[in-house]
């Protein structure tokens, strides 16, 4: 019926629209107590991928193949244009600006207790020289941002001009490699034998 | 040795992980198939290795399962 013409489409489309409104504005309360929009900022938020959400599907409907039911192939474009505005508000709007390294941060982000410096201080600085060593200048930028400076991956990916899948196989790749540099060293156990 | 299990988890990357390109291209027959209580993972396990360790996309997906959810309801 999408794929018609006349008052039958647009009435399929009003439908549609409706239930994309209604499933952009949960989605948006869903991860709304995690971000610092709300009320009408967040309402908005939902209209716009309704609307945004409404188009892509419209202009993909060849695409369409069947694999599962319509409305959940639908609802994937309405929860992905939440989650693109969502980054884009942050990216306007950053709850923490991108700074200089932050290094003091990550002892708390991965559990190490204060009571035991002595014990990972000897880590964390071969942690740092395998960032400094083994990563190139853009793997090692995104794990600055997003591991040491908490930036969220969607606002990265806005801030450099990139895309999520590029973004996130940098850091697979840094993160590959900083565990095999700990592991050489001893901090990290190896299981290479074990997987090959 | 190992005293630095949520370091360890991080740094682990799975060789199964898909990448976001192809867990978001069928993100709508996997989450399907969860909401109706398939054992998804197993079908799917580089889509599962993925979802696991990749925020935004993981976010997604559950957005997508919530979405399906409450028209069950």
């Amino acid at each position: 019926m999408l794929a018609g013409t006349g008052p039958r489409r647009e009435a399929a489309l009003a439908r549609l629209h409706e239930r994309l409104l209604r499933i952009a504005r949960r989605e948006a309360a869903r991860r709304g107590p995690r971000l610092a929009i709300s009320g009408p900022e967040l309402d908005d938020v939902a209209h716009q991928a309704a609307a945004d959400a409404l188009l892509a599907i419209t202009a993909k409907i060849s695409q369409f193949r069947g694999e599962s039911r319509f409305i959940t192939w639908a609802y994937k474009f309405v929860i992905f244009e939440v989650s693109a505005k969502i980054g884009r508000h942050f990216w306007r709007h950053p709850v923490v600006p991108l700074g200089p390294e932050e290094w003091d941060r990550l002892p708390a982000r991965f559990g190490f207790d204060p009571a035991h410096e002595a014990e990972w201080r000897d880590l964390l600085a071969a942690m740092r020289r395998a960032v400094d060593t083994e990563l190139t200048p853009r793997q090692r930028e995104v794990f600055v941002a997003i591991v040491l400076n908490d930036v969220p991956l969607d606002t990265l990916v806005l801030s450099l001009a990139s895309s999520r899948n590029a973004i996130y196989k940098m850091l697979f790749d840094a993160r590959r490699k900083l565990r095999a540099a700990l592991a050489a060293y001893g901090y990290l156990p190896d299981d290479s034998s074990r997987r090959s | 040795m190992n005293g630095w299990p949520a370091l360890d988890r991080f740094l682990r990357t799975d060789p199964r992980d898909v990448g976001c390109a192809e867990a978001m291209q069928m993100l709508h027959v996997y989450a399907e198939l969860a909401a109706a209580g398939e054992a998804v993972s197993q079908r799917y396990p580089g889509i599962a290795a993925h979802l696991q360790a990749c925020g935004p996309c993981g976010e997604d997906f559950e957005g997508l399962l919530a979405a399906l959810r409450s028209d069950a309801q």
